[in-house]
């Protein structure tokens, strides 16, 4: 048993949490109300400038959004092609530029993580 | 192969989605890669019942509609491998259930997953419709109460007019019946239908009985598909019925009253 239980305060009872999870979800789905579905439009119109600059492959776009009493956050993962794509891609436009290092490296970390505050 | 259960009534309110999210955390359990997804455009709850409205970005219709990918709406679950939820659209209404755009997403779950199971709305309308079109199994989710049993039996027509298998002159959907909210107590007193009398009425297999239990409401307050609840009543009376849906030989439990101490007997009779 650890010291720190000794000081937690007792669980919160099933009911507040229903009543917490209530107001969250609900307020959010009241504002929203009046406005159209923007979450598509958005996901479209950001993949259309990326993709001006970066080929990159539809399915391997992750969009996440957690929504919070004060705040919310929207999240985009967007995989970048392998280096060798990317190259093979480039080269197709430019002319190959010096040789890159570090083969087999992945590209696959997040690329952006905008944050999307809505206040209540 | 991938097989779709749909979880309907006819009448709201009989556990339909209580029963929707145990049943697929169940079959998860068992090792089995399982998706459920939310039918009632408009009026959304699956997604509370699983404890994952706060994750929804994407829904079944953005999906159907090619807003949206099928694996940007697919909602993990964050407990149970395996596990994922396909909420619904809040905004829209049943109209944005086509029938193409229903089977191309299923079609592509079934490429993925074991068991697709399919939360109907209540009613005989459109979603409904959509919920049990696709169907092979039909788990008939009701209550021991008249109106309830009427509306199964309503349901079971429609079923067996209505459905693809039906239409297309297959072999019929399964169907069994999952009787919830059942008090021994109030049946052994003769103020509640007895399981046999439901049973004698809509001549269907009994899948399970999920006794009346405080432990349902305390799992939705906290966003925990019952089943979970692995001290309770109702979730071993779900854990039981799941064994039995994939061909376990599992006696049912819980249909007779629990015995009591003289204490108890004195209180309740005071009460």
């Amino acid at each position: 048993m650890s010291i720190f239980s000794f000081f937690r305060s007792a669980p919160r009872p099933s009911a507040v949490q229903a009543k917490e999870r209530l107001q969250i979800v609900m307020a959010h789905e009241r504002a929203g109300r009046a406005g159209p579905d923007y979450l598509p439009m958005l996901q479209q119109e950001l993949l259309a400038v990326i993709a001006k600059y970066i080929d990159i492959d539809q399915n391997k776009v992750e969009v996440k959004l957690d929504r919070g009493s004060d705040c919310s956050t929207l999240e985009l993962n967007i995989e970048l092609p392998a280096r060798e794509q990317l190259k093979s891609a480039m080269a197709a436009v430019r002319k190959p530029e010096t040789k890159a290092g570090g083969d087999g490296l992945k590209a696959g970390a997040p690329l952006a993580s905008s944050e999307d505050k809505k206040r209540h | 192969m991938s097989k779709i259960i749909v979880m309907t009534s006819g009448k709201g309110g009989v556990g339909k989605t209580t029963s929707s999210a145990a049943f697929a955390t169940g079959l998860a359990l068992r090792g089995f890669k399982t998706v459920v997804i939310d039918f009632d455009v408009g009026l959304r709850n699956l997604d509370l019942v699983m404890g994952c409205e706060r994750r929804v970005v994407f829904d079944f219709i953005n999906v159907i509609n090619g807003e949206a990918k099928l694996s940007q709406a697919l909602i993990k679950d964050k407990r149970i491998d395996n596990l994922y939820v396909l909420p619904t659209s809040q905004t829209r209404d049943k109209d944005a259930l086509t029938s193409a755009g229903v089977e191309r997403v299923l079609n592509e779950l079934a490429k993925d997953f074991d068991y697709i199971l399919c939360d109907s709305p209540a009613g005989i309308e459109r979603g409904a419709l959509m919920a049990l079109y696709f169907a092979d199994h039909a788990i008939i989710v009701t209550n021991p109460e008249v109106s309830s049993v009427r509306d199964s039996d309503r349901i079971l027509g429609v079923l067996a007019s209505r459905s693809r298998r039906a239409e297309q002159g297959l072999e019929p959907v399964t169907q069994q019946l999952l009787l919830t909210r059942y008090d021994p107590e109030r049946v052994e007193r003769g103020e509640m239908l007895k399981v046999d009398d439901v049973l004698e009425i809509l001549a269907i297999p009994l899948l399970g009985v999920i006794p009346e239990s405080q432990a349902v409401l305390r799992a939705s307050n906290v966003g925990m598909p019952v089943i979970l609840d692995e001290s309770s009543n109702a979730g071993q009376a779900y854990t039981d019925a799941v064994g039995r849906f994939l061909g376990e030989d599992i006696e049912h439990r819980f249909m007779a009253p629990q015995k009591k101490g003289l204490l108890s007997r004195l209180l309740r009779r005071s009460a």
